[in-house]
């Protein structure tokens, strides 16, 4: 039993947070939830560049040989940037599945997008495909995975309450993928778990860093036991639900025979941590948290959508109880 | 990161579980808060002690078997999973040995140790007063310096078993012209001390749990001063959440109270047939049994990694104390009518589970610890 991370792990999360902190910041999430693509400009690039966007894919492939376990605090860091690329779709999804299902199919694509020269999308099987018309293959997950390319698909698009993420149905000429639905579809629970760990953490930190600053009364609001309160309230969720999205990550990596009943731990406890981190945020903020200038929406939108993506609360609360035999 | 058991790791979880299977006592003690039940449980942990379980990570010369912190874990899985009774002398073993260890002399180490260990000396703790509870720093209880002794006065309250136990580890003022967290010493109180005079009161289940001790000129030689004359305060915050423990109360315990909450459920559901609403409370408890046993072991690799334990103890106080009033509340949810029922261990631990946010620094301090020490709101 080692929880720990390697320096190599954390050296790799804190290059990653260093660039989001300088490529990332609010204006471009904006920027993104005002263009056409509901994508960055450059920034999908410079992830490439580092290795982040095909790190999940074997050494043969051109990849980074590497598994859930090192992307996991990656994914932490994609979350409290609010980064709106398709880290979760691409890298945590797609190129996993792909290389699992090897044949014609990874031969056709599995290159490009360990480059970064095709983007990969992924979707739950009759709901949303984030992205899909920015992606280049988009994968389904449900009873079986289909592989749809984009160029030709009819794309039917909804607008989700996070404009950076374009909600698409999509439908087209599939070829079913040799690989496991259900390991694809908690690659991407597992994932969302992560991401919103680091949505509920910026909240968080963006709340505490206001309050102390925020006079009323003549002194700053978060000398207020009321407050304190809340905002312990909402690092303790934090606490309890990283280490079950780590631990989360680690069993899919090492195909763990629990893996679904802990991925699904760790979405509900990642999903309950960032809502309330959001309800916090806002209620401690007040009339400023409520405006569209202010910035704190961008994370508490992603947190939103995020914790209803691939499975909410309620939905993996059965699943436990299933694999509890209840 | 590799969150699979070592084989290492896994043999000694089997020999912890083949050995707790074979001597774990088939019937239940009576309440270690009961005089009979009290030497009940300490001849429990005199058969731990002797067969090398008591206290497994504590060095070999004081009774333990020098296991890692991770193994500990794993024993207390083991320990509640078998139905084990309740740890008499836990207060001692969780709370004072830390400190001994730390700020101990190594006399003091070889002379307390390994009797608190066997449960041949149990330890009740002598902190709180009738006016020093969440301020812990108001306490008033004086002890006088007298040549080579401290001649102790006043009052300490809510001691657990208190008036049963044997020693007192207790909190007093030496330096009468102190306040506050300045001047306090941390001294261990033989409970026949002349002068000392323990009165047990009911606790919320009606049984005499609790005891206050009235000090009126009780001599304690200087040889039971643990840590600097003065320093007490500094002392005793120092190892509370100490890494040697850990804390007082391990995942273990919360997963075993989990799963049988689970099972209970599915009793109930097979003559009653399924309560979406109640089953969804029942996997919202085993949540966080779960998610406490993960936090846990990723603290583990941070202390391995050489951080302290630190203000994020309180993180898991709450988080247990509160987990521990689920599980039982979702249980006598579960049981409906029966829930009333005095004679079901569910009703013994949800009365037990209601002193857990208030204990060891009620719930409102630890928030208060957590948003100002993990946090750094400001404090005033």
């Amino acid at each position: 039993m080692d929880f720990s991370f390697s320096d190599d792990q954390i050296m790799f999360q804190e290059a990653v947070r260093d660039l989001l902190a300088n490529e990332c910041p609010p204006e471009v999430v904006r920027e993104a939830w005002e263009n056409d693509t509901g994508r960055t400009d450059g920034l999908w690039g410079a992830l490439a560049e580092m290795g982040v966007v095909g790190m999940t894919a074997p050494e043969s492939a051109g990849g980074l040989g590497m598994d859930e376990t090192d992307l996991v605090l990656l994914l932490e860091e994609a979350g409290r940037a609010a980064l709106p690329e398709p880290l979760l779709e691409h890298t945590a999804v797609g190129i996993p599945t792909l290389a699992e299902a090897g044949g014609a199919i990874a031969e056709a694509w599995l290159e490009q997008a360990v480059a970064g020269e095709a983007t990969l999308g992924a979707g739950a099987d009759g709901g949303y495909a984030v992205g899909a018309a920015t992606s280049d293959l988009v994968l389904l997950i449900g009873d079986e995975i289909r592989a749809v390319p984009v160029a030709g698909a009819s794309l039917v698009e909804h607008q989700s309450v996070d404009w950076s993420r374009r909600l698409f149905e999509v439908d087209g000429d599939e070829v079913v993928l040799d690989a496991d639905p259900g390991l694809a579809f908690d690659r991407a629970a597992g994932a969302a778990s992560a991401q919103c760990v680091g949505v509920a953490q910026h909240l968080l930190d963006a709340t505490v860093e206001y309050v102390a600053q925020r006079y009323q009364f003549g002194k700053p609001v978060g000398s207020y036991q009321a407050v304190k309160h809340h905002l312990a309230n909402a690092a303790l969720k934090i606490e309890f639900a990283r280490p079950a999205a780590r631990h989360a990550a680690w069993c899919i990596a090492a195909g763990d025979p629990d893996r679904s009943r802990d991925v699904s731990l760790a979405k509900v406890l990642a999903s309950e941590a960032v809502d309330l981190a959001a309800r916090t945020a806002l209620q401690c903020h007040g009339a400023i948290g409520y405006t569209f200038e202010y910035d704190l929406h961008l994370w508490m939108k992603r947190g939103w959508a995020l914790s209803a993506a691939w499975g909410d609360a309620a939905w993996h609360r059965n699943r436990i109880a299933a694999a509890l035999g209840i | 990161m590799d969150l699979s058991f070592t084989p290492a790791e896994e043999e000694f979880r089997d020999e912890a579980r083949t050995w707790l299977a074979e001597n774990v006592p088939a019937e239940p003690l009576a309440s270690m808060d009961t005089p009979d039940g009290f030497e009940e449980h300490r001849a429990w942990e005199h058969i731990l002690f002797d067969a090398g379980w008591a206290v497994v990570s504590w060095p070999e010369r004081f009774g333990g078997r020098e296991a890692s912190l991770v193994e500990w874990l794993i024993f207390e899985e083991e320990y509640w999973a078998s139905g084990a009774p309740g740890r008499v002398s836990s207060n001692g073993v969780s709370l004072l040995a830390p400190t001994v260890f730390d700020f101990g002399t190594s006399e003091q180490q070889d002379r307390f140790l390994r009797p608190m260990a066997r449960g041949d000396e149990i330890w009740a703790q002598g902190w709180s007063e009738p006016d020093a509870g969440s301020d812990l720093a108001g306490i008033k209880t004086k002890a006088q310096r007298d040549g080579e002794h401290f001649v102790i006065e006043g009052q300490k309250t809510w001691c657990s078993r208190g008036a049963f136990a044997d020693w007192f580890f207790c909190l007093v003022r030496t330096d009468p012209d102190s306040e506050r967290h300045a001047g306090l010493s941390y001294l261990l109180v033989p409970a026949d001390t002349e002068g000392l005079e323990a009165r047990a009161i009911g606790r919320l289940d009606g049984e005499p749990g609790f005891a206050e001790l009235f000090f009126d000129g009780a001599r304690v030689h200087e040889r039971y001063l643990l840590g600097g004359e003065g320093e007490g305060w500094a002392v005793a915050m120092a190892t509370t959440g100490s890494e040697r423990g850990l804390n007082l109360r391990a995942p273990g315990r919360f997963m075993a109270a989990a799963d049988r909450l689970v099972d209970l459920y599915k009793e109930l559901a097979d003559s009653r047939g399924p309560d979406l609403d109640r089953r969804d409370q029942v996997v919202s408890a085993w949540m966080g049994s779960q998610a406490y046993r993960w936090q846990t072991y990723a603290t583990e690799a941070r202390l391995r990694g050489g951080a302290p334990i630190g203000s994020e103890a309180s993180f898991m106080k709450v988080l247990w104390s509160e987990l521990d009033v689920e599980l039982h509340a979702t249980a006598l949810r579960l049981l409906g009518r029966d829930g009333e029922r005095a004679d079901s261990s569910w009703m013994d631990g949800y009365v037990f589970a209601l002193s857990g946010p208030i204990y060891a620094g009620t719930n409102e301090i630890q928030r208060n610890i957590i948003s100002e020490r993990v946090l750094g709101l400001p404090r005033r």
